[in-house]
């Protein structure tokens, strides 16, 4: 094989955007657990973001118009599991799972008119300056608004959860739900507010995969990135900053095996293609040895007042 | 009527098939210190969390200052100047001190302001506590300061407090009471929720008892006996244990150097615990929540091995044996958490019973449950300790604390057991109950088994145990007879004292 076909800059500028939609989807199901909720519909929500974000794309001839949509719908989605697990307390787990199998239902159902169809481009940013630095430029400097978006969610999300009162609540609510009711905070309603902006985000991920990284729409597309990126929380131990570098890991991961495939590795493909999902495995298991503790004490537990 | 803060006035609350409050009237007095005093389930619980606006009262009124008071939410409550230290502590373990006292507050100062203030309030009332430190690291004393810091930081004219003492070794209830009477001082009225007659008589200026959610009169705890009070509370006399003879039989316990590693990195190690128990005797174990009374417990009852020879149990090596193997010769136990570890909660009082007395009680057959037998065995605990529940097929969360407790004690007693390990046998149960499990333990120990009571409440170990031994970060003191034992030497056992002297400087 001929490693040298292999060119680190471009490398490292792929990893970014192969790491977007994980991270979006990882940022927004921290928010989800740190509030207490464990929904394993990631992979639902990502793939209805996918197939709206696409199909409203197309449509109105607008990538951005298309993120909107497909934020909202992962949001719409997820307010189904919300009111099922908040207001029905339906189990969490359950619902979860259900939600990802009837977003990948739903999704087939929407995409089978735009299969084949090719999706408007969301423009490169123009840096100045920075986009002209040699190697790094291309590296961390040409790339488009969500790259930068994402990242930008990550310390959102950092900085809500650490410095404001908004946040203290959150995790109060994920710590222990008893202890927040008794002290007049309303449980249901922050995680409700918790589950939709992990639904946004979700589908924000999903459609970063459908209008700018393959650029087209098949059927079950995300592949997995969804459960991937519910690892990935467990992976960052709840953890903002962590969230980063475990997409950037699982990103990186993928870039290579691709790059090792083009290059003619004298691995089998079927081994290359499943690395980035056996790599995450085994990190988490080493991650769980060492016990790693830090998850919310509440998560996946069902409140309701009365009890 | 100048001098009253809070006037309640028939407060009604009816939750489906029960009356918890019934025409409830009292007044609280601006700088007193008033005691509320009933049996659980009388409607103590109830009413507090109408006056802290957690639930909203069917009929009745309150008044504030002469104002009207009908707080929606526990915000509201807390602008208007009601603070409350709840009896199971609402604190986040994973947050900090200070951001657990950000969450109760209303306007928050800034993070650094919020550290100072902790500070200068805690030297203030005689409470030391580091602002940084994480709320899990606290022992249960400490935690409690958490919450009334949190009250205090209010300024409150009301401050409601559930149970404070049942977790406190007795010079952190010194403490405590310090505190309280100093607010007192300052003309902060206090609204005190308890069991102990006896603390309620050193610490209250007046009392009021609730009986099946009715007050049933209001008195003046310095002037009236605690027998009174406890009458008045219960409706009736109770008998209170009586003192017996021991006889001592052979060794059934032999624990040598019994050290195990704290579990999962969290809670605390054993170290090097040895003693003995003989037949027909009764050793109790105090010292403050988290120094390894349940790490003791689960050595004991098999939940967790230990290494080989350090646990004997008729004269046996039961180190490696799980807790079947245990239970079948007649070591039985009793862990303290009531829902969880004692009884799992949805499955029925029936069902509750085969998974502790499935074999020794024979309700097991070749593998197959005996469930007429089994319903049987429900049935007896259920009419042998007064458990007040439908039947023996309600699940077990549906009841209330102190019933579930006497269907988990009444449990292992009903098998009769040759050892009996026990971990809080009168947590949260009223005094009439506790008067009647007490008994049932001395009962127990007269006819010849062996019992270990570990507890928080010092009066129980004292008035039940031959020897009473302490247990601090995992360590056991010696234990000793307890005749002739007094507070200041039980204090010493227990060495929880290591941030006490800072507390007596301080105040």
């Amino acid at each position: 094989m001929d490693l040298s076909s292999i060119s680190p800059i471009l490398l490292v500028a792929s990893i970014m955007v192969s790491a977007t939609p994980i991270l979006f989807a990882a940022i927004g199901e921290l928010v989800v657990e740190k509030a207490g909720v464990l929904n394993l519909g990631v992979e639902g929500m990502m793939i209805t973001g996918a197939v709206v974000g696409f199909a409203v794309g197309v449509n109105t001839d607008s990538p951005l118009v298309g993120f909107v949509a497909a934020a909202g719908a992962g949001a719409a989605l997820s307010f189904v599991f919300a009111l099922l697990t908040q207001y029905l307390l339906s189990n969490q787990v359950a619902t979860g799972l259900g939600l990802t199998l009837a977003g990948l239902g739903l999704s087939a159902l929407i995409g089978k008119p735009y299969e084949g169809v090719k999706s408007p481009t969301l423009p490169k940013l123009d840096l100045g300056p920075l986009s002209d630095i040699p190697a790094l430029g291309t590296m961390f400097f040409r790339h488009d608004i969500m790259v930068y978006v994402a990242v930008l969610m990550v310390i959102l999300v950092w900085a809500f959860l650490k410095f404001t009162r908004g946040g203290l609540i959150l995790r109060a609510v994920g710590e222990s739900h008893d202890s927040a009711h008794a002290l007049g905070y309303k449980v249901v309603r922050v995680r409700m507010i918790a589950i939709l902006f992990g639904g946004a985000c979700a589908g924000l991920g999903g459609a970063y995969l459908s209008l700018v990284r393959v650029p087209q729409w098949t059927e079950g597309m995300t592949a997995g990135a969804g459960w991937i990126a519910l690892a990935i929380v467990v992976f960052a131990s709840w953890r903002p900053w962590r969230i980063l570098i475990g997409a950037y890991l699982f990103g990186g991961v993928t870039v290579l095996q691709l790059n090792l495939q083009a290059a003619g590795a004298k691995v089998p493909v079927a081994l290359l293609s499943a690395s980035p999902y056996l790599i995450t495995i085994l990190v988490l298991v080493i991650i769980s040895a060492r016990g790693a503790h830090g998850a919310p004490a509440s998560l996946g537990r069902s409140f309701h007042a009365s009890s | 009527m100048d001098d009253t803060l809070l006037s309640i006035q028939g407060l009604t609350k009816a939750y489906p098939g029960v009356v918890a409050n019934d025409d409830v009237s009292f007044d609280i007095r601006k700088g007193e210190i008033h005691a509320l005093l009933g049996e659980n389930g009388a409607g103590k619980s109830t009413l507090v969390k109408m006056i802290y606006g957690l639930v909203g009262p069917d009929r009745g009124t309150m008044t504030l200052d002469g104002n009207a008071f009908a707080p929606p939410k526990p915000s509201v409550a807390r602008q208007a100047g009601v603070a409350m230290v709840f009896q199971h502590f609402s604190l986040f373990d994973a947050l900090s001190v200070a951001e657990n006292v950000a969450l109760g507050m209303e306007n928050p100062p800034k993070p650094r302001d919020l550290a100072a203030r902790i500070s200068e309030v805690s030297e203030q009332y005689g409470l030391p506590l580091d602002p940084s430190r994480e709320v899990a690291s606290l022992s249960a004393g400490e935690r409690q300061r958490v919450e009334i810091i949190r009250c205090l930081l209010q300024d409150p004219r009301l401050l409601i407090m559930d149970e404070p003492t049942s977790v406190l070794t007795p010079q952190e209830v010194d403490i405590l009471f310090e505190t309280l009477r100093k607010l007192k001082s300052e003309g902060t009225s206090i609204l005190y929720i308890s069991h102990k007659l006896e603390e309620i008589r050193a610490l209250c200026d007046h009392a009021s008892i609730l009986r099946h959610g009715k007050n049933v009169g209001t008195c003046t705890p310095s002037e009236t006996s605690a027998r009174e009070m406890a009458e008045m509370m219960v409706g009736s006399s109770f008998a209170t244990p009586k003192a017996r003879d021991v006889t001592l039989g052979e060794v059934v316990l032999t624990v040598d150097n019994l050290t195990l590693p704290a579990l999962d990195g969290i809670g605390t190690p054993l170290r090097g615990i040895s003693f003995e128990l003989r037949k027909g005797e009764v050793l109790g174990i105090g010292g403050v929540a988290g120094n390894g009374q349940d790490e003791l417990l689960m050595a004991l009852s098999g939940e967790r091995l230990s290494d080989p020879g350090m646990v004997h149990f008729q004269g046996k090596d039961v180190s490696r044996q799980g807790p079947g193997e245990r239970r079948l010769p007649g070591l039985l136990s009793a862990p303290e958490e009531r829902l969880g570890h004692a009884a799992a909660p949805d499955m029925s009082l029936t069902e509750n019973g085969v998974l502790t007395a499935g074999k020794r009680a024979g309700l097991v057959k070749n593998g197959f449950i005996d469930w007429a037998k089994s319903r049987l065995f429900a049935e007896d605990v259920i009419e042998k300790f007064d458990v007040r529940t439908p039947g023996p097929n309600v699940a077990a969360r549906a009841l209330s604390g102190g019933n579930l407790q006497k269907y988990v004690v009444g449990r292992e007693i009903v098998q009769k057991p040759e050892l009996l390990v026990i971990n809080q046998p009168t947590w949260g149960v009223d005094a009439a109950a506790a008067a009647a499990i007490r008994q049932a333990l001395l009962d127990l120990a007269h006819g010849g088994a062996a019992i270990l009571v570990i507890s928080q409440d010092l009066d129980e170990l004292m008035e039940i145990s031959d020897r009473f031994g302490a247990l601090n970060e995992g360590r056991l003191s010696t234990p000793r007879p307890v005749q002739g034992l007094d507070m200041e030497q039980i204090g010493l056992m227990m060495g929880g004292a290591h941030d006490m002297e800072a507390a007596h400087a301080a105040t």
